[in-house]
């Protein structure tokens, strides 16, 4: 299919006008203005790269990353305690992946997904602190409802003022953040803290009514349920609703959605309500089904990996599962690389080297290599 | 002794793809004058400028400046020739001071002295002075007013040792009040013996500030000529040409009952600019009424506020004998009121997706569409696959891009969108822009089409061949107001161009109906 006249004629303008962007023997590298997306295989380039660079890194310490690679695979996927402590990590990261994914579909930059987590995480908490006597078939409902409800309030926090006053939400989610740990570090070193817990920073341990069930006698908790409904919700409500063609129209062309007479703003704040909401069931599981206590530094910050695995996955349904695994993976297979003598931050470099190489490959896509002539 | 032109161009061709922009034009101006480039909107006006200041290469032809043959490939080529132009779009960078933006670019040593940048904000100031432009030098850009940023870019020209200076449109975005300033700076520049040519579209300035004027019509140059040699009468009439446009016939149909009633409508445009004043107009069924004038005159407002895009203040708009609700675009679907957006890939369609969900843009909600929120996915494919077919849309396949199909289909799937909706009424908004003779003509047909099957058509384009073959009735808006209307047959280019050059304003008008 050729492309549209007016795009070629751009083109056209751009090679004569616009200076060379760059020159390299008899090549010449310059903007393609009919790219939009970048293709599937640039994902797995940038990845591959992203593990090169750190593979110099990884040198540079007098280690062999291929050693250090195949020891973290093995670590994260080659056994069974392996594979379910991925899992265990790859829950928040899909729930809280969803939820940035949803609000970047309509482009919206919810980078708060952190404070979120926490939020659900305390107003979970919250209730096990202040209604200790609940029936125990209610708990667990009760907490994931109040987990939702509080992760999405403090997305709205993000949301109501970038509805009505334009405040920019990458600014706004990202101070939230700090709120939200702040707010954690209070309660856990002030008002619930443990009165018997020899001055930990945490709250009492949950009783069973109050924990999610687990898998055997793995760490695998019935969060992993949670992550998988929700992301065939989510892959379902994108595909087949009127609610999701129309985030799909106002990712599209806003300018266009208006023309449908789509309310753009009522959206925004829906999908900040979700997005903040699916955070919060994150945190909820975490406290529920992983450390059973709210505690100081509950989250190594899945919230904002969970922005890489929404990128990696270019917001696609099954992507973000495949994409949360292997973070999941990386996060294991980091702490496996211990015992070899490297720091378990190693896998925060991998993951911040994905980001990189997938952001650059994204702007590498934008041009066009030719011949000179 | 042979008089020595500052700028000659000859026998300049410009093409885009297969677009000729400019055909052998060949322009000339003197040293010490002003020289108005007259013409409508794309009638090549500013690209034969931005060839001048390197913005563009021509296709074929050439360039003398002083009498010597030039090569301008670039911006800067143009500024060591002395060629600066304000652009109408400003090219300044809104965090840096007026000053800032004025040195941009220069190249001095890495270390400049002492107080330096005070003693080139004070060279700004006087340059500034001596042409009567004063705008504080050292504030940042995003503070000063629009009046104020074009002095700043003039300046820019001047500082950089400009004595041809091209101003784009450079009165559209001025008050009347900083138009006559401008009018004195270009009087003091000319008496500098600079050259100064502005292209613009308005008459009045024509005759006001010019001492030449060169006429551009599709993308030639008609006629050059000295203003003490004409009028603004003959002006108008050059500028829209004088041949006859070939009517298609049209269908005869009775004239149904009034279906759009525009009354005393009152619209702002985004900065609070009247953009509508007092609007009044019918369109009946089985009507197609075109709205002729120059761009920026309310035409683009007056479409938004009838598809529910833009809200109105005052006065009332009655559509199919119930009130239009104001601002909403549910509404305006609801009521059967169908639109062709001024630009269809910026708001007529999402490029990214395919061809089912642009098709579904507005009939989503419908129960033939979806069921209980949720879209029936495989109706709908079938559906568009028929109309796909019914269209004649040419694509491979229904889930690829629209984006990538050619502009002629992309406008016929637009417009398979809106007729799909049975639509009473349609804002066609230049629904011919960019599409070649072929697909032009089939946009006509589904027009003629619409008419009649008895359904009123607003047709608002800059194309006045367009209007003029289509319309039954012709209305011309100049600065938000209807000032003339013409039936079909009565209308002349000559007529037309005169009210769409606000030469005749509304009292004149209605002298003309009464006679």
């Amino acid at each position: 299919m050729s492309r549209q006249p007016v795009q070629s004629t751009l083109a056209a303008e751009q090679s004569d006008t616009a200076p060379r962007r760059g020159k390299l023997l008899s090549l010449r590298i310059e903007l393609d203005p009919s790219r939009k997306e970048s293709p599937w295989w640039m994902t797995i380039i940038s990845v591959l790269l992203a593990l090169v660079f750190c593979g110099i890194f990884i040198a540079a310490n007098g280690m062999n990353p291929i050693t250090v690679y195949s020891k973290m695979i093995n670590g994260a996927f080659g056994t069974t305690f392996g594979i379910t402590e991925t899992l265990v990590k790859s829950i928040p990261l899909l729930l809280c992946g969803i939820g940035v994914a949803i609000a970047y579909r309509i482009s919206v930059w919810n980078i708060g997904a952190e404070g979120q987590f926490l939020a659900g995480a305390m107003a979970a908490t919250a209730v096990t602190v202040y209604f200790p006597n609940m029936p125990v078939y209610l708990v667990i409902p009760v907490m994931i409802v109040f987990s939702m409800i509080g992760g999405g309030m403090w997305g709205l926090l993000t949301a109501i003022p970038r509805t009505y006053f334009q405040v920019n939400e990458l600014i706004s989610s990202l101070m939230l953040n700090y709120v939200a740990l702040l707010a954690l570090n209070y309660f856990v070193f002030g008002p619930w803290k443990d009165p018997k817990g020899f001055n930990f920073p945490g709250t009492p341990v949950f009783t069973e009514a109050q924990s999610l069930p687990v898998l055997g006698d793995t760490r695998l908790h019935l969060g992993l349920i949670f992550a998988i409904i929700a992301v065939l919700l989510y892959a379902f409500l994108m595909k087949y609703t009127r609610w999701g063609y129309e985030l799909r129209l106002i990712g599209a062309n806003p300018e266009a959605a208006k023309n449908a007479g789509i309310k753009i703003s009522r959206h925004i704040l829906l999908v900040m309500l979700i997005s903040g909401g699916m955070a919060g069931l994150a945190g909820m599981a975490e406290v529920s089904g992983v450390t059973h206590r709210l505690m100081y530094g509950i989250s190594p910050g899945y919230g904002y990996t969970a922005i890489i695995v929404a990128w990696l996955a270019k917001l696609n349904p099954l992507g973000l599962v495949i994409s949360s695994f292997l973070f999941g993976g990386l996060i294991v297979g980091g702490f496996s690389v211990q015992t070899i003598g490297l720091p378990s931050s190693i896998s925060s470099m991998i993951q911040g080297a994905i980001l990189f190489f997938l952001i650059a490959g994204g702007m590498a896509s934008k041009f066009r290599i030719r011949r000179n002539g | 002794m042979l008089e020595t032109y500052s700028v000659e161009m000859q026998r300049i061709v410009k093409q885009f793809g297969s677009v000729v922009a400019n055909d052998q034009v060949d322009f000339k101006a003197k040293p010490g004058e002003i020289h108005a480039l007259l013409g409508e909107n794309g009638a090549g006006k500013s690209t034969m400028m931005c060839m001048l200041s390197g913005v563009y290469r021509p296709t074929s032809g050439e360039i003398y400046i002083r009498g010597e043959k030039a090569k301008i490939r670039s911006p800067k080529d143009a500024m060591k020739l002395g060629i600066g132009m304000v652009f109408q779009n400003f090219r300044l960078v809104q965090t840096l001071t007026a000053a800032e933006n004025i040195i941009l670019g220069e190249k001095t040593s890495f270390w400049r002295g002492p107080g330096w940048m005070k003693n080139k904000q004070e060279e700004i100031a006087a340059i500034a002075a001596r042409f009567g432009l004063t705008f504080p030098v050292d504030r940042p850009i995003w503070q000063l007013s629009v009046g104020e940023q074009q002095r700043v870019e003039i300046v820019k020209t001047l500082y950089r040792g400009a004595d041809l200076i091209i101003l784009d449109e450079p009165t559209s975005v001025l008050t009347p009040d900083e138009a006559e300033q401008l009018f004195a700076t270009l009087n003091q520049m000319k008496a500098e013996n600079k050259t100064v040519i502005i292209t613009t579209h308005k008459l009045k300035e024509v005759m006001a500030i010019s001492d030449s004027i060169s006429i551009m019509r599709k993308g030639r140059l008609t006629h050059t000529m000295e203003k003490s040699t004409t009028n603004e009468r003959e002006l108008a009439r050059l500028m829209v040409g004088k041949e006859v446009v070939v009517q298609k016939p049209l269908a005869s149909c009775p004239k149904g009952k009034p279906l759009l009633i525009v009354e005393q409508l009152d619209a702002y445009a985004d900065h609070g600019r009247k953009a509508l004043d007092q609007m009044e107009f019918q369109v009946h069924e089985g009507e197609i009424v075109g709205v002729a004038g120059v761009a920026g005159n309310g035409q683009s407002e007056l479409a938004e506020v009838l598809t529910g895009l833009r809200p109105w203040r005052k006065g009332s708009i009655t559509f199919n004998g119930k009130p239009l609700k104001n601002a909403s675009v549910r509404g305006a679907i609801e009521a059967r009121i169908a639109h062709v957006p001024e630009n269809r890939m910026r708001s007529g369609l999402a490029g990214s997706l395919g061809i089912v969900d642009n098709l579904l843009f507005k009939s989503y909600r419908m129960s033939e569409r979806s069921r209980f929120g949720f879209l029936r996915s495989r109706a709908n494919r079938s559906w568009s696959q028929s109309l796909v077919e019914q269209f004649d849309v040419k694509t491979p396949g229904l889930d690829i891009p629209v984006r990538q199909l050619s502009g002629g289909n992309q406008q016929k799937l637009l417009f398979a969108r809106e007729v799909e909706l049975d639509p009473l009424f349609m804002v066609a908004v230049h629904p011919t822009q960019g599409l070649d003779v072929g697909a032009t003509e089939g946009v006509h047909r589904l027009l003629t089409e619409m008419r009649e099957q008895g359904k009123g058509i607003l047709l608002l384009s800059e194309d006045l061949d367009e209007v003029m073959q289509l319309s039954d009735r012709i209305l011309v808006i100049y600065s938000g107001r209807i000032v003339g209307e013409m039936a079909r047959g009565e209308a002349t280019r000559e007529q037309l161009g005169l009210y769409m050059a606000g030469v005749r304003d509304a009292e004149d008008a209605e002298e003309e109906k009464v006679v």
